[in-house]
């Protein structure tokens, strides 16, 4: 299932592939270290040497524990929770062991091996204890809650605007106001749909397109849109609700304001492992009130997070006169 | 505006379709109202500028609109010496609909009902006419422009071409760098709305920040040195007080 990181059950093995748990073993095996070598001494000097020399026993083990757990990632999220754990303890205990008989000669006389196994036991069940509260905290119906309240919500203001836009063609041209019709529905029935999955991009694109034909209606000429997707990866997944509340902000805050014609530009490319989005729009300083915009993009932000963890990321840049979100995704490939 | 002649009505609104709407719905109630569409337009200026010709009975303003929303609109209105009724048009706008529902100001929402647009323009003659403190309550923010009545239309100044604001017995005299407009403001109210785009360089005068292009020394009236402001397209030397001097020190520059 490739949506939430962590969204089976409560009680569930952190993802040894993912490149934050991994940071987050690293900081905190880190951290106990630190704390460790605190208790011993608080000189600064006497602090680093003593942070180093447990370090230096505790590294090999610590990498060499990440890369035999990513290794066998798959395999133990197939066994039950409990004896997942119990491999993982007992792959701990067998990998401080290999390497204390190994490293005696390197790192000298280095107290009973016993010493080890309890410290591990005690580093080991601490993080367990750690991924299992995030798991929980992260839990399905917890993470569905906040996914919905998260679910980009549309503006009231284009939905009344839109469907008074429609109302103004029914008599005149029938025909374009079905099709704006039609697009609502599409645009509605994604906005209402659950939204935990991950989307083709395409599709998200196509919803975009619908939206801005919307925006059209009200805005004509005043909208322009510059689409560089020369580089789109067409098979790409991405979170659905992305590009369209981006698109949303730039025509609010950038081609309402003015009555001039403004461009919208948005390119999507890709390399071998992440998808880039660039969208900019007209930005104007002394324009409205930019709390929504904030919510929209720490919104985004947020689900981004669920949904990768720290290998996604969202920046917004202020230019003198433009807008500038950019945004950056592991490229997952879908069925497409 | 005499009882029996069609209710003149003027459309303001920056998208076409929301005009369009409201010329159709307005086309329906003219069968059981007189009423004639006086004009229509898309800015607060182009409104402003439609007033002689359509001199319009009612206007329905869209408050959300570029450059000029339709309160701040309402407001240059008030200038004149019979406004016509205003009855604003929004979609959505929580705040701004409570505070009509408080001061009792005619507004309807988009999508217009028929019903109540009829409703509306039924009762436009006797509407209350908007007091300038409750549009000014409604919002709150800077306005974008200030405006004049010269014999009996309207004139806008955009703030962005005010070079300086000054101070003269009755009125404030606001500089651009065509001419000159007389206003009916106080320039202490002046500077507290305008806050950090105007600085003070006298008691009665308040120059554009970015109007500045530096500061020069001159011999004052007691013949003693005094600087005087140098402003961009204009040739005209603003004194600086003895009490605002700091503000050479400040904005720092000299004349290039």
């Amino acid at each position: 299932m490739r949506s939430i990181n962590q969204n089976a059950n409560a009680s569930v093995l952190p993802n040894f592939r993912n490149l934050g748990i991994l940071l987050r073993i690293l900081v905190i095996v880190n951290g106990m270290c630190l704390s460790a070598a605190l208790l011993e001494t608080s000189a600064p000097l006497a602090l680093l040497e003593r942070f180093i020399d447990l370090s230096t026993m505790m590294q090999p083990t610590l990498l060499a524990s990440l890369l035999v757990l990513a290794a066998i990632n798959d395999w133990l999220h197939r066994l039950a929770y409990w004896p997942a754990i119990a491999t993982v303890v007992a792959l701990e205990l067998t990998i401080v062991t290999a390497i204390y008989f190994l490293g005696q000669n390197m790192f000298g006389d280095s107290g009973p091996v016993a010493r080890y196994w309890v410290f591990t036991l005690l580093i080991t069940g601490v993080l367990i204890g750690y991924f299992d509260l995030r798991g929980r905290a992260l839990s399905p119906a917890l993470t569905e809650a906040r996914l919905q309240a998260l679910q980009a919500r549309i503006r009231p203001h284009f939905l009344f605007n839109s469907i008074n836009a429609v109302l103004s063609l029914i008599r005149k041209s029938p025909e374009r106001a079905e099709h704006a019709l039609e697009d609502m529905a599409d645009l509605f029935r994604v906005l209402m749909a659950d939204n935990r999955e991950l989307t083709p991009i395409t599709r998200e694109i196509g919803l975009c397109r619908q939206y801005l034909a919307l925006e059209q209606l009200r805005l004509g000429d005043r909208l322009r849109v510059e689409w560089d997707t020369a580089g789109l990866p067409a098979d790409a997944l991405i979170p659905p609700l992305v590009l369209q509340p981006l698109l949303e902000n730039a025509v609010y805050h950038g081609i309402e304001p003015s009555s001039a014609p403004g461009v919208i530009a948005l390119r999507i490319s890709h390399d071998r492992d992440r998808v880039y989005i660039v969208l900019r729009n007209p930005y104007r300083p002394d324009g409205e009130r930019h709390a929504g915009n904030r919510m929209a993009l720490a919104n985004i932000r947020e689900r981004l997070a669920l949904h990768f963890d720290v290998e996604a990321s969202l920046k917004a840049d202020i230019t003198a006169d433009s807008y500038e979100v950019r945004i950056v995704i592991p490229y997952l490939k879908g069925s497409a | 505006m005499v009882d029996g002649s069609p209710l003149r009505v003027l459309i303001v609104d920056d998208e076409p379709p929301a005009r369009d709407r409201i010329r159709d719905l307005l086309s329906d109630c003219a069968l059981k109202l007189p009423l004639e569409i006086a004009g229509e337009a898309a800015t607060g200026r182009e409104a402003i500028d439609l007033l002689p010709a359509a001199e319009p009975d009612v206007m329905l303003l869209d408050i959300r609109m570029p450059e000029m929303d339709g309160i701040e609109l309402a407001q240059h209105l008030l200038k004149l010496d019979e406004p016509p009724a205003v009855i604003f048009t929004t979609a959505y706008d929580v705040y701004a609909l409570k505070a009509f529902e408080v001061h009792a100001v005619d507004y309807l929402l988009k999508p217009i009902r028929l019903g109540r647009l009829f409703e509306a323009l039924s009762r436009a003659r006797e509407i209350t006419p908007l007091r300038l403190d409750v549009l000014r309550a409604l919002k709150p923010e800077p306005r974008s422009h200030l405006s004049v009545n010269e014999r009996g239309r309207i004139h806008l100044i955009a703030v962005t071409e005010i070079l300086y604001l000054k101070a003269e017995l009755k009125y404030v005299t606001a500089r651009t760098a065509q001419r000159e407009f007389l206003l009916e403001e106080s320039l202490t109210a002046l500077e507290q709305e305008f806050l950090g785009r105007f600085v003070r360089v006298h008691r009665n005068c308040l120059v554009a920040r970015s109007a500045i292009r530096g500061f020069e020394r001159a011999t004052g009236v007691d013949g003693e040195g005094q600087w005087m402001v140098v402003l961009d397209g204009l040739q005209e030397r603003l004194a600086v007080s003895r009490r605002q001097q700091q503000i050479v020190r400040e904005l720092g520059k000299s004349p290039r």
